[in-house]
């Protein structure tokens, strides 16, 4: 078991234990009560907490800031970066900011389009996507060098994430995709939410077979769902998101007032089976504005506690 | 070609109210192809501008002309000796056009008359679409001749992101993402596995953010 940085999310993730995060997305404003609260729910529950960068294009308190946050508190943060608000310039600079606090995980995004957020007219950047991203992190840590090629006092040490989504198209090249992220140099990945475990077994069955659920350490990312609107919404308007109709049949099959408790059982059931897949190295846990729930998912899929690394 | 799009009427009419003589010029180029700032569109929108003011009891002199191109000299030079005769130009070219007008009559207020899109095609008629940012770095022989810098909505070099379903682009059920463009037309040419290729960071100083271009041509020059 060797590991490269100081994460306790690389640990874990090394020592063979499934791994489980989750995540927090700040405020819209400047109080740091919310995001504080909805930290301490979940501390002892997960190894390491990311933070959503403006998620949905949505402009929020920033990533950055957040996490040192979480680290003030005592907690481990994954810093989620998008390409999309930032260019070259900036990224290595958030991330040497980042590192100054010795934040040891980030996340590898480009970030939903502006089109959806709040500043729909805005410009983006993508002066850079996702992959280049990660092959700069690298360059950073491991050659401790600026993409310009000066010499970093000090490199980030941390260990590389990046999301892959199963369920988008095409389907024949999901897993050549991961592959790219792969010769990036990318060493954890976070999936989009499953529903369709149909589906997402087979693209780890495929990645399994291209040996590189051995290069990489796949967390299956699942999301509760709280009721049956929450169910067919995310099937029919979240772009790459895939809800099978039985889903929102069982959930759409109890009464309104039980239908967060079936969401739960859902989420259980699908961390339960998941954790027999060769592969899968963990769980995220992505509930998102439902927080307080974290806890009992992670109880009664059998995660808890967490082991102490 | 350039592709532009008309623009609003409402905002000529505010654009052009304070000039008693008005020069409508139209290029016979990309405009017309695109059917924005032709002869024809000179003629519809001169006419239009004349009912106008004429209901509003406001005296103007309308002017129409249309030279081959607004982006070269010697075109532009055909109306040296009568542009004394206006007090502003409503150019229909693309904002090439517009510029070079403006450059070449210092004096005289040129107002653009059409907002200019992007290089694209004409799918058909009434249809035009994006296919080129002019990003001076050409990248499309590794991406199956489909250009993921005009065509898809994040630029990404090494697409799709999680957001592309069904063939479509996560911005809108309208939209084709490129990228899946890009691993048909791939898979068509049996190249799938060129996906595989990282591309890498790209050199983005050829494009507008190296600030304004030039292509030097000595070989050609007299
Ligand atoms: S790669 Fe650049 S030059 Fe080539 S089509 Fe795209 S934008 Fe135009
Ligand atoms: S869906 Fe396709 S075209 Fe749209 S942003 Fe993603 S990769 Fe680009």
């Amino acid at each position: 078991m060797t590991t490269k940085t100081p994460s306790k999310l690389e640990k874990i993730l090394a020592s063979g234990q499934l791994a489980v995060t989750s995540e927090v997305g700040p405020p819209r404003g400047s109080n740091p009560k919310h995001l504080e609260e909805k930290a301490n729910i979940i501390r002892n529950h997960v190894d390491a907490v990311n933070i959503t960068d403006n998620q949905t294009s949505v402009t929020r308190l920033c990533s950055l800031a957040a996490c040192i946050r979480l680290k003030l508190m005592g907690l481990e943060p994954v810093l989620q970066m998008v390409t999309r608000d930032r260019n070259r310039i900036a990224l290595q600079s958030d991330i040497l900011g980042a590192a100054s606090f010795d934040i040891h995980n980030i996340l590898c995004l480009s970030g939903d389009h502006q089109s959806f957020g709040d500043c729909a007219t805005g410009q983006n950047v993508h002066d850079l996507d996702s992959m280049q991203l990660i092959q700069t992190v690298r360059r950073m840590r491991d050659e401790g060098k600026f993409l310009g090629g000066a010499d970093i006092d000090r490199p980030p040490r941390m260990f590389v994430g990046a999301a892959a989504n199963p369920f988008a198209d095409p389907f024949e090249i999901r897993v050549m995709r991961l592959a790219k992220k792969v010769a990036a140099g990318v060493e954890f990945i976070q999936t989009q939410c499953i529903y369709n475990l149909d589906k997402f077994e087979l693209w780890v069955k495929m990645a399994r077979d291209r040996g590189l659920t051995e290069q990489v350490h796949i967390m299956a990312g699942v999301t509760p769902l709280k009721s049956a609107g929450m169910a067919r919404y995310m099937k029919n308007r979240v772009p790459g998101m895939d809800v099978p109709d039985e889903v929102v049949k069982r959930i759409a099959g109890v009464p309104k007032e039980k239908q967060p408790e079936e969401g739960i059982a859902i989420c259980v059931e699908t961390i339960e089976r998941l954790k027999t897949v060769p592969g899968v190295h963990g769980f995220h846990i992505m509930a998102i504005e439902w927080e307080e729930k974290v806890p009992e998912i992670v109880e009664r899929a059998g995660l808890y506690p967490r082991p102490q690394v | 070609m350039i592709v532009a799009d008309k623009k609003p009427i409402e905002e000529i009419i505010e654009a052009v109210r304070p000039y008693g003589r008005l020069l409508i010029l139209g290029c016979n180029e990309c405009v017309t192809v695109c059917e924005a700032g032709g002869k024809k569109e000179v003629g519809v929108l001169a006419s239009a501008l004349r009912m106008y003011f004429l209901n509003q009891g406001q005296e103007k002199r309308i002017d129409e002309v249309t030279l081959e191109r607004q982006c070269d000299h010697e075109y532009l030079e055909e109306i040296r000796d009568r542009i004394d005769n206006y007090d502003a130009v409503l150019s229909l070219a693309c904002g090439v056009g517009v510029q070079f007008t403006a450059e070449k009559y210092l004096s005289k207020p040129v107002l653009p008359g059409v907002n200019t899109c992007f290089l694209g095609v004409t799918e058909k008629r009434g249809l035009w679409t994006e296919r080129c940012q002019a990003c001076g770095q050409c990248i499309l022989a590794y991406t199956a001749g489909i250009c993921p810098v005009s065509r898809c909505a994040k630029r990404l070099l090494n697409g799709p992101c999680g957001g592309s379903t069904k063939g479509k682009c996560e911005i809108s059920k309208d939209v084709d993402c490129a990228w899946q463009l890009i691993v048909d037309r791939l898979k068509a040419l049996g190249r799938l596995e060129d996906y595989e290729k990282l591309f890498s960071i790209k050199d983005w100083s050829t494009d507008r953010a190296g600030g304004p271009r030039k292509v030097v041509r000595e070989d050609v020059q007299i």
